[in-house]
Order: structure tokens, then C-alpha cells, then sequence
């Protein structure tokens, strides 16, 4: 095995990094080095090994290589395997959608929202539908939000009210005409058979047959959520995983003041 | 349990117990005087009314809207129905038909004597009570024969919406080592306020529990443990709006473990608390009699609370589950009392800190099946970080002889589980579990060091937020949000509706039969 261990291979590709051409790093520029794991529905032999190298090929790895494989069940094998990839990507034409707004801390926000806007923000959020995971919601909202980042309800400049689980999008939009609140924020966990899409849509909907869409933002958040799929949803913005309230928090600050200045 | 590794002031345990007991008691004067249109179905379901109207509404709750809507609900609906077996001449089943199809309102029969009406009822609840006595038997039967896996029981679950499906991962995780398959419920189902009827292919996140696709794993698991030598339990969700109903399911289908859990509900359902306290109640009873294990689901405060700040809240919680479940006839081995590994891992010592707690649990419940919950807050994506962090969780179960292991799964927060995702875990835990099993008799803690004071803070912590649950009571003290920093109101919440004050000829027989003849 020592032959893997310290490879004598020849390297006869290009090692300069060409932003126009990127591909995966393993311990050398333009190796092209990928890892992945899955599972094939056969029993474990050589056919299986030998589909998994195949089905290396035909997702576009040369060299492919099964390190690994057990069969996990009758009739079902696991594989790990590496491969080289073949295929580049050109980092110079991405553009990606992002939430435009300056990252501020507690103290910033706070301070800019009572020089800019002169009173309180009312926030309310919930994870709605029939979907029960708060983690989301309460990690943006609770007093002790998350890794060490304050929850929007520890800000003196917001009042923020967090209506918890399985709310449904009828009684979060009475909140928010009861509240006046500026923004509302849905937290969706659950996606599985892409739940989430329709009560997102089912939300905006609704805010529009009342009228209130124009009046208040409207953000969602959530593991399988990006800032591009909310716009597309019609919703003002996203955010994903590794998002926290300061995040949210700056950008509701913001977006806020431009437009009440706009107006 | 006289000696303790932690230097555990087991005076300090009896007391608490006996403030626990204090306020489980206080909670049971209010439980007797009450039933729910969720007891009142169960009743239905014990004396073999199953099925469902051509509007696919389970009989059950044909029978029992039928006496709710008159508003007599008080008088229990064993009442009526066995007064109607007298009037009619028919079985439970029949009457319940004729219901449906509006040809008779039970409420408006000709009255028999009391008397008369128990025993018109009392065949049908013996033939189900030995049935489920026959359940137990065959379970220990099984137990005897096949064998059943070392403790910590290796704990996975299956959610792909089809019962067939689940089928074949259930199998698939038996072979690799699982003892115990739980089938997640569908999204929602905790707040539907009845159970749905036959075998189902599509949920959100998981299977519908009905008892048909209760039948179904049974087979498949008891099939798979005829295969593997070892007894293989089913585990399903005995909690929300049909808590009870759930527990009758599960005790006629020969399920081995219940999530039992009322304040489980209480805060992360929003369920009324005097529903889901009356329903719990006689819940327990039927998984007591049907030689269940519950869990209970202490260890989902530490999701919204803080798991360092807030671990005496988990410990107090266990003391009063023990103490309600203990009211309900329960016996210690069946309680798999809930806690957790949630502590951030970027903490300092905190593997310390976990492994002192998990090890006073164990101490203060000496026999009790601990359920212990592996980490999902901080369970980020990053899949190789999260296996290192369930196999910190392996080795602190090992080490303080936890009996429920609750794998973590490296996609958690990711996806429901692939099977090669069960299959790592599994063998995460048996690899941690054989290669350090002896390291509890081994090792002993430090007088006085971060382990032993960690233990100690957590009791004290506990015993005085008792204290303070005591003089308020359990009810005012969800109010205040003592529990995973969540406010939850005496009238707030669903299921408030169904809760029904009993009249004085109220009676349910089963509630004295299954507690093997105690009050």
C-alpha cells in the first residue's frame, strides 16, 4: 500500500492557479482531488466495485478509486472512493445574489437604528405551518441566540416577539396587524418533499391579498434556504445556515431606514 | 445506590424525590376529576371499536363527538356504550357503525341500572386485556428465546414517509446492530386530535402512526429477529392530542417503547397542559400494564435552553416524570427518563461537564432505563466534526452504563438519515461501546475535582428549582417558563376543548385492572 502512501506519479498538469479554470484541491493545484461516499443498491462483489468506478466516470472523475466498501444490507453496498475531476469551473463570471447590507454588531445596530429611525423595530418571527423545529427562529430571536451571536430580542432597539412552532400563516399575519410589525420573519426546518416552498408562497400570497406585502419585510431563513430562492419566493431576503441576528438584525436596520427614506 | 463515584449526597436525592413527589401529587387531585375527549376514544379503542366512517373519520371519534356534542361527555363513554349493548343487543364494533351511519344516538336510549351497564361492557375489556396480557407474554417469550442486545440498547430511527419503505430500513438497521427502531411520525400528527386509519405511504418527515403500519413493523421486526438472535423493539410516539390512543395502539400491536412525555407536548407542541396532563395520565397506565418503556423528552429542553446554564432543569423534570409515572403504576425499569448531550463543543472541559451529569443521572435513577439524547444543536454540516462528537456521546454512555442510546446522525441538521448514515453510526457506538466496556468499573473521579463539583452544583440547582415548583405548582411554574425558557399557560395551547370534568357515576375499569388492582 505504500505505493498510494507517497505517490511517484507524474505531474504532468498545470500547477498555476487559473481562476478561470478552478478545480478541487487535494494537496496540489489543479490535482482535481475529490472525495465522495454513497451507496448502490447490489449486493457486495467485484460488479459492484466496478459499477462504482463506472459511475465515477460518467459523473466525470478519471482514475477512480473505491478505498472503501461494505455491504450495509443484503442487496445494498457502501463505497468510498476518490477520483480525479475533469471538469473546471470560471470563478471570474459568478454572481451570486446577496442580502446588501453592512454587518454591524449589537452596539452598532442599536446605535443605528436610534440615530436613523428614532424608534423602536417590531420584529416578529415564527417557524410556520406544520413545521415544529424552532431552532432556527429561536437562534435569530432568543435573548441568547446562538454561538455566542445575541438573539434580535436582546437588542434595546427592536421589540421582538419569537410565536414559536406550527404557527399558522393566518395567525402570524394577525400578529403582525395587531404588532404593526416591520418585519416578519419565517423560519422553515422541515423541507422534505419541498413543504417548505408552498407555505413560503401560501405566506406572501396571503400578505398580498391583504395588502400589507408593500408594508412590512418580509425575510425567511432556514438550512435549504438562499437569499436567490426567497427573492424568488417574493420575499424581500434569505438567509441560510451560518447566518445569525446580527446578520438579520443589520439588515432589517437598513433596509428599513432606505426605505423610510425613500418614501 | 449507597455509594456514589461522584460523592453524590444521596440525602439530598431523597429529598428531592419527595418534593417531586409533592408536586406529582398535587397534579394527580386535579387529573382524577377530569377526562378528555382523547381518554374517552381510548376507552372506545380498548373495547375493539376500530375502523373508519365513508368520510374516512375513525370510529372512535364517530362514538365520542356523538355523546360530546350533547354535552354529556362526564358520564364516560363506557356509559353509553354498554348501556346501548343492553338496549341493542350489539357489540361495541356494531353500535359504533350504526353511528356512523346516523341510525342511532346512543345518548337518547331507554337508562339501565349501573350495575347492569358494567357488566354488559366488562367481556369486552377482559378479552382486551388479556390480549394484551397474551402481548407481554409473547414479548418475554421472544426475550427468552432470541436474547436482546446489551445495554446501552442501540436506538435508530426510520422517517421516510412509507411504512414499506421504513420496512426496509428498519431490517436493514437490525442487521447492522440497532435493538430498538423507532418510526418517526409525520410532521403535524402530535396536533391532529385523531388517529389515521390503515397502512400509509406519504408523510412529511416521517410515517403516519396508525395502527396498521403498527402491525406491519411488528412483523417485520420480529421476522428480522428470528434472523439476528436478538429481540428487536419498536418504538413509536406516544405524545400530542391522542396520547392515550396511541398507547392503546401500541400495547394491542406489541410495541416495546412510548415517547410518553405531557410536558414534552406542554412546551414544544403547545399543547394544552390540563389535556395533555389527564390524557398522560392514563396513557401511562396502559404502557405500564403493556410492559412499555417510555421516554421521556427532558433532553429537548437543552435545544432552546442553554445545556450547561439549564441542566438542573433537565434533572428536576426527570424527578417529576418519575414521580407522575410512579402515580400511573409504572414500575422503574420502564422508565427511560430523557437527558442529553447538547453542551457547545467548543466549550472548555466540557466532555467533563456531560460525563459528570450523565453520571449523576445514573446514580439518582439507579434503574431506570435512561434515555440519553446524543447532540443536534451543534451538529453543523461539517459531517466529520459530528462524528467525533457522537463518539464523545458513545463514550460517556458507556462509561456511566446509560440504557437508551439515542445514535446521532452525522447529516443531522442536514437530512433524514441516508442508510450509510445508520450504519456509521452504528458502528460508531459498538466500536466505542466494546473497546471501552469495562471503563466504568475502572476509572473513579477525583474527590472534589471539575467532575464531582459539576455533579453536585447540578443537584442543589435542581433541589431548590423543586422547591420553588412546589410552592407554585407544576402548572403556575410552566406559566413562568421554568422549562426551556418557554411560557406556557394553564389555558393556552390546543386541546383545551376536549377536557371534560367527570360526573359522580363516571367509571373506567381499566384504570384499576391495569394498575393490577391499585387506586
Amino acid at each position: 500500500m505504500s505505493g498510494g502512501l507517497y505517490s511517484m506519479d507524474q505531474r504532468d498538469f498545470d500547477q498555476t492557479l487559473d481562476l478561470k479554470k478552478i478545480k478541487p484541491y487535494g494537496d496540489t493545484m489543479n490535482d482535481g482531488k475529490v472525495q465522495l461516499s454513497f451507496t448502490l443498491p447490489v449486493p457486495c462483489n467485484d460488479e459492484a466495485i466496478e459499477a462504482a468506478k463506472q459511475l465515477l466516470k460518467k459523473l466525470g472523475f478519471e482514475n477512480p478509486q473505491v478505498v472503501y466498501y461494505k455491504e450495509l444490507t443484503t442487496g445494498f453496498t457502501f463505497f468510498n472512493c476518490y477520483g480525479t475531476c475533469k471538469h473546471t469551473v470560471d470563478f471570474t463570471s459568478i454572481h451570486v445574489p446577496k442580502v446588501e447590507s453592512t454587518k454591524m454588531d449589537m452596539k452598532e445596530t442599536d446605535t443605528f437604528i436610534k440615530e436613523n429611525i428614532g424608534r423602536k423595530i417590531v420584529v416578529i418571527g415564527a417557524s410556520t405551518g406544520t413545521d415544529a423545529h424552532t431552532v432556527g427562529i429561536d437562534a435569530i430571536m432568543n435573548m441568547k441566540g446562538y454561538a455566542g451571536h445575541y438573539g434580535i430580542e436582546r437588542y434595546d432597539m427592536f421589540e421582538a416577539l419569537n410565536m414559536g412552532a406550527q404557527v399558522s400563516n393566518e395567525d402570524f399575519i394577525a400578529k403582525a396587524i395587531e404588532l404593526k410589525a416591520d418585519a416578519m420573519l419565517v423560519s422553515q426546518t422541515v423541507t422534505q418533499k419541498d413543504v417548505h416552498i408552498k407555505n413560503l408562497t401560501e405566506l406572501v400570497e396571503m400578505l398580498e391579498a391583504e395588502g400589507l406585502r408593500d408594508k412590512v419585510l418580509l425575510i425567511c431563513g432556514g438550512p435549504r434556504i438562499s437569499h436567490e430562492l426567497a427573492k424568488e419566493l417574493g420575499y424581500d431576503a434569505g438567509f441560510s445556515m451560518n447566518s445569525y441576528a446580527d446578520d438579520v438584525a443589520s439588515y432589517i436596520a437598513q433596509e428599513l431606514n432606505r426605505r423610510l427614506q425613500t418614501k | 445506590m449507597n455509594t456514589s463515584k461522584l460523592g453524590l449526597d444521596f440525602g439530598k436525592v431523597v429529598e428531592a424525590k419527595k418534593i417531586s413527589g409533592k408536586i406529582a401529587h398535587d397534579v394527580q387531585k386535579f387529573v382524577d376529576c377530569y377526562t378528555t375527549v382523547a381518554v374517552e376514544r381510548t376507552l372506545c379503542r380498548l373495547i375493539s371499536i376500530d375502523g373508519v366512517d365513508k368520510n374516512d373519520v375513525p370510529l372512535p371519534n364517530v362514538v365520542v363527538d356523538q355523546i360530546h356534542e350533547k354535552g354529556l361527555l362526564r358520564e364516560g363513554v363506557l356509559f353509553f356504550i354498554g348501556n346501548a349493548i343492553i338496549e341493542t343487543g350489539l357489540t361495541p364494533q356494531q353500535i359504533a357503525e350504526k353511528i356512523a351511519d346516523k341510525e342511532i344516538n346512543i345518548t337518547e336510549l331507554n337508562i339501565n341500572s349501573t350495575k347492569s351497564i358494567k357488566a354488559a361492557i366488562e367481556p369486552y375489556i377482559n378479552s382486551t386485556v388479556e390480549r394484551i396480557s397474551n402481548n407481554v407474554k409473547t414479548r418475554n417469550n421472544y426475550i427468552k428465546q432470541l436474547g436482546e442486545g446489551a445495554k446501552p440498547y442501540i436506538y435508530v430511527i426510520v422517517a421516510t414517509g412509507n411504512i414499506y419503505e421504513d420496512v426496509v430500513q428498519a431490517q436493514a438497521a437490525a442487521r447492522q446492530g440497532a435493538d430498538i427502531i423507532a418510526v418517526i411520525r409525520t410532521t403535524g400528527q402530535s396536533l391532529l386530535d385523531y388517529v389515521p386509519f390503515g397502512a400509509t405511504t406519504e408523510g412529511f418527515g416521517g410515517t403516519y402512526a396508525t395502527q396498521e403500519n403498527f402491525r406491519i413493523m411488528r412483523a417485520a421486526l420480529d421476522e428480522v429477529g428470528q434472523e439476528v438472535g436478538r429481540y428487536i423493539r419498536l418504538c413509536n410516539y406516544c405524545s400530542g392530542l391522542c396520547m392515550p390512543e396511541i398507547a392503546a395502539m401500541g400495547a394491542l400491536e406489541r410495541l416495546d417503547v412510548m415517547l410518553n412525555d405531557a410536558l414534552y407536548g406542554i412546551l414544544f407542541r403547545d399543547i394544552n397542559p390540563q389535556r395533555t396532563i389527564v390524557d398522560q395520565y392514563f396513557s401511562r397506565i396502559i404502557n405500564g400494564f403493556a410492559g412499555v418503556i417510555i421516554n421521556t423528552g427532558e433532553d429537548n429542553y437543552l435545544t432552546t435552553a442553554d445545556a450547561f446554564e439549564q441542566a438542573h432543569t433537565v434533572l428536576a423534570s426527570d424527578l417529576i416524570n418519575e414521580q407522575l409515572a410512579l402515580l400511573a403504576g409504572m414500575h422503574e425499569e420502564q422508565m427511560g427518563l430523557g437527558h442529553a448531550f447538547e453542551m457547545n463543543p467548543e466549550m472548555k472541559n466540557g466532555f467533563l461537564y456531560e460525563l459528570a451529569q450523565a453520571q449523576m443521572t445514573r446514580e439518582i435513577f439507579p434503574k431506570a432505563p435512561l434515555k440519553y439524547m446524543p447532540p443536534t444543536k451543534f451538529m453543523t454540516g461539517n459531517i466529520f466534526r459530528g462524528q467525533i462528537q457522537n463518539a464523545l456521546f458513545n463514550e460517556i454512555s458507556i462509561w456511566t452504563g446509560q440504557g437508551i442510546q439515542l445514535l446521532g446522525m452525522i447529516t443531522e441538521a442536514v437530512h433524514t438519515p441516508f442508510m450509510s448514515d445508520r450504519y456509521l453510526a452504528i458502528e460508531n457506538a459498538k466500536y466505542i461501546f466494546n473497546n471501552l466496556k469495562d471503563i466504568g468499573d475502572e476509572v473513579e473521579f477525583k474527590e472534589n475535582g471539575i467532575i464531582q463539583n459539576r455533579a453536585h452544583k447540578v443537584l442543589n440547582d435542581a433541589l431548590s428549582l423543586l422547591h420553588q415548583i412546589e410552592e407554585e405548582g407544576l402548572f403556575d411554574a410552566l406559566e413562568k417558563g421554568l422549562f426551556a425558557d418557554t411560557k406556557r399557560s394553564k389555558t393556552g395551547g390546543k386541546g383545551l376543548s376536549g377536557v371534560v370534568e367527570k360526573s359522580d357515576n363516571y367509571f373506567n375499569p381499566f384504570v384499576t385492572i391495569m394498575k393490577g388492582g391499585k387506586k
